[in-house]
């Protein structure tokens, strides 16, 4: 079983979501990594760019697959993880932590639709299924 | 015989299984609005004895007459070797590797491919090759659109000395993917691409500059001036080449201050013979650093399990049997047989080899201008510098000229006025290492004849 930490909150599409103050900083899960595998490149967003909420953001390769990172609400973006674009492999290693992607910041904070620990946790085990 | 083995109730048996009427209902998913023709303009088969008479009589038409006629394609001589070598079962039948353990002969050659063109052009990286010179530019324009700012509509500057059907298939594909083509004209007088003429873009923000190099009528081009330009305006720098030029000439690699960024062009004069239009390859290559936006197969060199050396396909994320709709590349099938040929070809001759093949043609083009200039009426449109090609003015039609050339076996040129009518009666003229001063005498002496 993959780990979900209960303070963080997630999207159907595998990013967990951090609130600090205004800022959301946001990664992919641990079940994501896992399934990707070992990651080679992580393209990230430009900074003072906007995203849609769901709009591919990001996009990530590992040594089988690609994959889109979505933006788990509209902001623009403030930040991004300079250290997984020379290592990917902080990502793998550290998906909570070090292998974070990119802060971003709401236009609507208090608008965010995320799922809590417990319905990611739901949503994995039926998708095992 | 058909090559469909089903049977008509086989079909109908398929159809019935997965609930439609009839296999017109598979393609219900396209929109109305993208269906522009029928096919009932295509005319039915031929039967192989009719398509043989066909072929042969097409091929007498341009089979075994002086052929002066460049623009695009070349005639060079082809060392006997090369396609006793590349005719051979392993290569000949030889697909896209996907299986490494039972290809390696094959990826060894690609990669073979890929280090002497990224050394000709003195460029980082090369891809294992594409369809024609054509689409690889507009498979480099859609790359620099995708490393562009994504904010902005792509702008590409479009010279007007480039190969005209080069800038038909730039329209034909990326002329609906939302990218802007803005044409830039040659100067008048030397037909080159002047800077200066560059400066009334200076306030449009441009993504890339396509530099050709010999251009269309065969002129050398300021590169380094050219290129410093594009980058002093964030402007990416899109070299198309003449590969046999490149031996001569300094390569895109070396262009101004920082090189161009992309590098393409026809792959046809490095051993594939003209056989009337094709099959040719295109080649690209780029700065390692943009190596995910690169379309097409890249093989690259690796150890296996046992630390011995093997080659296999890589960065394979970037295509279509992975990434899907977003891929950066949806070629599966580079033209490997000319890429082998290629591959053998300049293996044969080495870097020495293909100067000197590059020398020869340059001297024997200087030779068939001094010819030609001797002749009342015949003057050289643009100023020298030229590579192996240059564009002639002639005092009569040219369509005249050529067809009186043509009853004594000889092709004398491209004739420019469909594309450039304000240029008029002129010819594009090329020889290559293949004329012999004998052979550039006697079009001096048919022209003239043609012409009193």
């Amino acid at each position: 079983m993959s780990n979900v930490p209960k303070k963080l909150r997630y999207t159907a599409s595998h990013e967990w979501v951090r609130q600090d103050e205004d800022l959301f900083t946001v990664g992919i899960t641990d079940h994501a990594q896992c399934m990707l595998g070992d990651l080679v490149y992580a393209e990230l967003p430009e900074l003072e760019t906007s995203f849609d909420n769901g709009q591919e953001c990001a996009v990530l390769e590992s040594v089988k697959a690609a994959a889109d990172v979505y933006s788990p609400i509209s902001g623009e973006i403030v930040e991004i993880n300079e250290a997984v674009i020379e290592n990917p492999q902080l990502i793998n290693e550290d998906p909570y932590g070090k292998g974070w992607l990119f802060r971003i910041r709401p236009f609507d904070p208090a608008g965010a639709q995320l799922l809590s620990a417990d319905q990611y946790s739901k949503q994995l085990a039926s998708e095992a299924h | 015989m058909p090559f469909i083995p089903h049977t008509n109730e086989d079909t109908q048996a398929m159809l019935a299984t997965i609930g439609i009427q009839k296999i017109d209902d598979l393609f219900n998913e396209i929109p109305n609005t993208l269906l522009t023709a029928d096919l009932t303009s295509i005319p039915s088969g031929l039967s192989e004895m009719e398509l043989s008479r066909l072929m042969h009589a097409r091929a007498k038409q341009d089979g075994g007459k002086l052929c002066f006629i460049g623009a695009g394609a070349y005639e060079h001589h082809i060392p006997a070797a090369v396609w006793e070598i590349a005719s051979r079962g392993e290569f000949l039948t030889a697909y896209t590797p996907y299986q490494a353990e039972a290809s390696q002969g094959t990826l060894q050659l690609l990669y073979e491919y890929q280090t002497m063109m990224a050394s000709l052009m003195g460029m980082e990286l090369s891809n294992a090759s594409l369809y024609d010179g054509a689409s690889a530019l507009a498979e480099a324009v859609l790359m620099a659109a995708r490393l562009s700012n994504k904010k902005e509509k792509p702008a590409i500057l479009v010279p007007r000395n480039l190969h005209p059907h080069y800038r038909q298939v730039l329209q034909s594909i990326v002329g609906q993917q939302d990218i802007d083509l803005l044409e830039l004209d040659y100067d008048s007088k030397t037909g080159k691409i002047s800077v200066e003429s560059l400066t009334a873009f200076a306030d449009r923000k441009l993504t890339a500059l396509i530099i050709p190099q010999p251009n269309f009528f065969g002129g050398i081009e300021e590169v380094d001036a050219l290129s410093n330009w594009a980058h002093e305006h964030a402007v990416l720098c899109i070299a198309v080449v003449n590969p046999i030029a490149m031996a001569l000439l300094k390569p895109p690699g070396q262009w101004g201050k920082q090189g161009a960024d992309i590098a393409c062009g026809e792959g046809q004069p490095l051993g594939i013979p003209l056989a009337s239009g094709g099959p040719y390859y295109g080649f690209l290559c780029s700065r390692k650093s943009f190596a995910r936006q690169m379309p097409g197969r890249i093989v690259g060199r690796t150890v296996d399990s046992e630390g011995k050396t093997g080659f296999v396909l890589t960065l394979q994320a970037r295509e279509q049997h992975i990434r899907r709709a977003k891929a950066t590349s949806n070629i599966c099938t580079n033209q490997g047989l000319m890429v082998t040929a290629s591959t053998i070809h300049m293996s044969l001759l080495g870097p020495a080899g293909l100067r000197q093949v590059a020398l020869a043609c340059h001297h024997n083009a200087t030779l068939l201008a001094k010819k030609l200039q001797d002749i009342v009426g015949i003057k050289p449109v643009f100023p020298a510098p030229f590579f192996h090609e240059l564009v002639i003015r002639l005092p009569k039609p040219s369509s005249e000229v050529l067809q009186k050339l043509a009853k004594l076996d000889i092709q004398g040129g491209y004739a420019l006025n469909t594309h450039y009518p304000e240029l008029g009666e002129t010819l594009l003229i090329c020889a290559t290492e293949t004329k012999s001063a004998v052979e550039i005498e006697f079009l001096a002496t048919s022209l003239r004849e043609t012409l009193s």
